[in-house]
């Protein structure tokens, strides 16, 4: 009876217990949307909704702006998509349907290695090791060869630093490949063999399998890990801070030009905001971050979850 | 005609076939390239000092004890801290709320804390601890660790707990167990490597980790052992030594950089053997 009794508090303790840590992330959330808005409130009510698409930045003068920092993270971001995204999916099909079957393991541990390697190393390397090459071979070719077409050329143009918009959308391009990589190769992995093998047996060719079966019926995946990928490269901090040059002024479209990011923003100015609306604007850059990054992840979750959703249902 | 279409298809494999071999070799050409530069001037700059002496004021040698005593005081004690949490938050979602509105909710944030900037984590934590204590210590940096650990370790445990096969918890349920012996006798125990492997991983995350350190750990240039004030750590001195222009710190953040990375990747290869050898077992 007794052991029963105690059976019974055991469970009713247990079961409690690890509902409250459920609960506690909730908080964790929570807490942390609470905390950023109630610290970004002096300049919420000081620049209103105008702090989104004011491009000034002076602290002495203490007028904020967040249009060059919001400017800054999107900008780097695309251009890592616009690298990553082909990138990642040649390897996913290298993975699943090209690589014999020895090599698929250790290459597919070799990319997860690469999203592995802190973002502090990144960069480091970035800036003492890859921008000296990329100003001095990669920036005076892209001026020679795109800097000439009509309209895109001015994204191309200007002094060849190394460091500024395009070279930190390089790296972070090396960062997210990575993580899209390994979600597509998943999502690829769900294709049903027998739809694959069907294609196949009608002498479809690799590369028509993959384009005409395997990617219509994971592209949601797909969708989902792009979306991962730039729900990563939008909040990534340190490799852009050390490469993207933490201009706070607009100097013209050119991807030449440095920049600043919303991420980079905070862990260069954070530190030393010395007036309460400074350091007040700074955190309302992250609750502009939190609040895209939330967005994007979300959307990328909820696109992830309707491929497993069907996936499980036809396999 | 009929040929001209099949070579036509051929060549158009061929050359898909062709990018995507270049997209893998793009790949890891990058991992090569950083994990060489690393090992070049990383070894280049090792030496016995970096162990025994501290980090100099610019201009003059040293080495990187403190940063190394504060990296694993604040990593270990951040691992400490978040492991039990997610591992009973993991438990909860995976055996008791799977059809919860908590438990979908949470299952969901949890994914979307994952990938969350850590960045704004530690504005979380400067805004709820260091803002209120009124200076930057080791505890806020090991509270700000602690939660990017969480999710992972949550979402191992969930993923793991929810491989154990349900005959194994109904056969402890037949022999009069209560559940939560079950769990934390059967299917915890059941699925532990993939626990362990989760925690792991964590821990190779958070030694690399600056962005949250940055505003609640800060950095420190003397040897303490406080946690309750400022405190060395690796990540924010390469961060600090790196962007200045001195030679001794830079070799410094190089050694540093080497450490950090030898250190992430033997964890995340052990991690996975772990997971292996589990499998086969």
């Amino acid at each position: 009876m007794s052991s029963t009794r105690q059976s019974k508090l055991g469970d009713w303790v247990f079961f409690n217990l690890t509902r409250f840590f459920a609960l506690f992330v909730l908080l964790m959330l929570g807490g942390t949307v609470a905390s950023l808005i109630l610290g970004a409130w002096p300049a919420i009510e000081r620049f209103g909704w105008s702090f989104l698409w004011s491009g000034e930045w002076n602290p002495p003068m203490e007028r904020f702006g967040a249009l060059i920092p919001i400017y800054g993270t999107l900008a780097t971001s695309l251009i890592a998509l616009i690298i990553a995204v082909p990138v990642s999916f040649g390897i996913a099909i290298f993975l699943t349907e090209m690589a014999p079957g020895w090599l698929k393991r250790p290459l597919g541990i070799a990319i997860e290695l690469l999203a592995g390697v802190p973002s502090i190393v990144y960069g480091m390397w970035g800036l003492l090791v890859f921008s000296p090459v990329f100003a001095n071979y990669a920036q005076p070719m892209l001026a020679a060869t795109l800097g000439k077409l009509p309209v895109i050329g001015a994204l191309f143009s200007g002094p060849a630093l190394g460091i500024g918009i395009l070279s930190a959308g390089v790296v972070l391009a090396i960062m997210t490949i990575p993580f899209i990589a390994s979600v597509m190769r998943d999502v690829f992995d769900v294709t049903p063999p027998m739809l694959k093998e069907s294609a196949y047996g009608l002498g479809a060719t690799t590369w028509e399998v993959v384009w005409h079966v395997v990617l219509p019926y994971t592209k949601v995946g797909v969708i989902g890990g792009v979306m991962l990928g730039l729900g990563r490269a939008l909040g990534e901090t340190m490799a852009v801070t050390f490469l993207i040059g933490n201009m706070n002024v607009f100097g013209g479209f050119s991807l030449f030009l440095p920049g600043n990011s919303i991420a980079s923003a905070l862990a260069n100015e954070f530190a030393e905001a010395d007036s309460p609306i400074y350091a007040a604007s700074l955190i309302e850059l992250g609750l502009i971050l939190f609040f895209i990054t939330f967005l994007v992840l979300s959307l990328s979750k909820l696109l992830l979850m309707q491929l497993s959703r069907r996936g499980g249902r036809e396999t | 005609m009929a040929t001209q279409l099949a070579t036509w298809r051929k060549i158009k494999n061929r050359l898909a076939m062709t990018m995507a071999f270049l997209a893998m070799a793009f790949g890891l050409f990058w991992l090569f390239w950083i994990l060489f530069t690393t090992l070049e001037l990383g070894i280049a700059s090792l030496s016995p000092s970096l162990f025994t002496q501290m980090t100099p004021p610019p201009g003059s040698e040293g080495g990187l004890l403190n940063a190394i005593v504060g990296s694993l005081l604040l990593v270990s004690l951040g691992t400490l801290l978040g492991t039990p949490i997610g591992i009973l938050a993991g438990i909860y979602l995976a055996e008791y709320g799977k059809h919860t509105w908590l438990g979908r909710v949470t299952q969901f944030l949890n994914d979307i804390l994952l990938s969350a900037p850590s960045i704004v984590i530690g504005l979380f934590v400067y805004a709820v601890y260091v803002a209120q204590a009124g200076h930057f210590s080791g505890y806020s940096g090991v509270v700000a660790l602690a939660m990017l650990v969480i999710p992972v370790v949550i979402r191992a445990t969930e993923n793991m707990l929810l491989l154990v096969p349900n005959t194994m918890r109904e056969a402890a349920f037949a022999l009069g167990a209560p559940k939560w012996k079950v769990i934390s006798k059967v299917t915890l125990r059941a699925s532990i490597a993939g626990i362990l492997t989760g925690v792991l991983l964590a821990i190779a995350r958070i030694s690399g980790e600056t962005a949250p350190l940055l505003f609640t750990a800060l950095s420190n240039q003397f040897w303490t052992l406080n946690m309750n004030g400022p405190i060395a750590n690796l990540p924010v001195t390469i961060f600090k030594f790196a962007m200045s222009p001195y030679k001794d710190w830079q070799q410094l953040a190089w050694s540093a950089v080497f450490l950090i990375t030898m250190g992430v990747l033997a964890l995340n290869i052990i991690a996975r053997v772990i997971f292996r050898s589990s499998k086969h077992t």
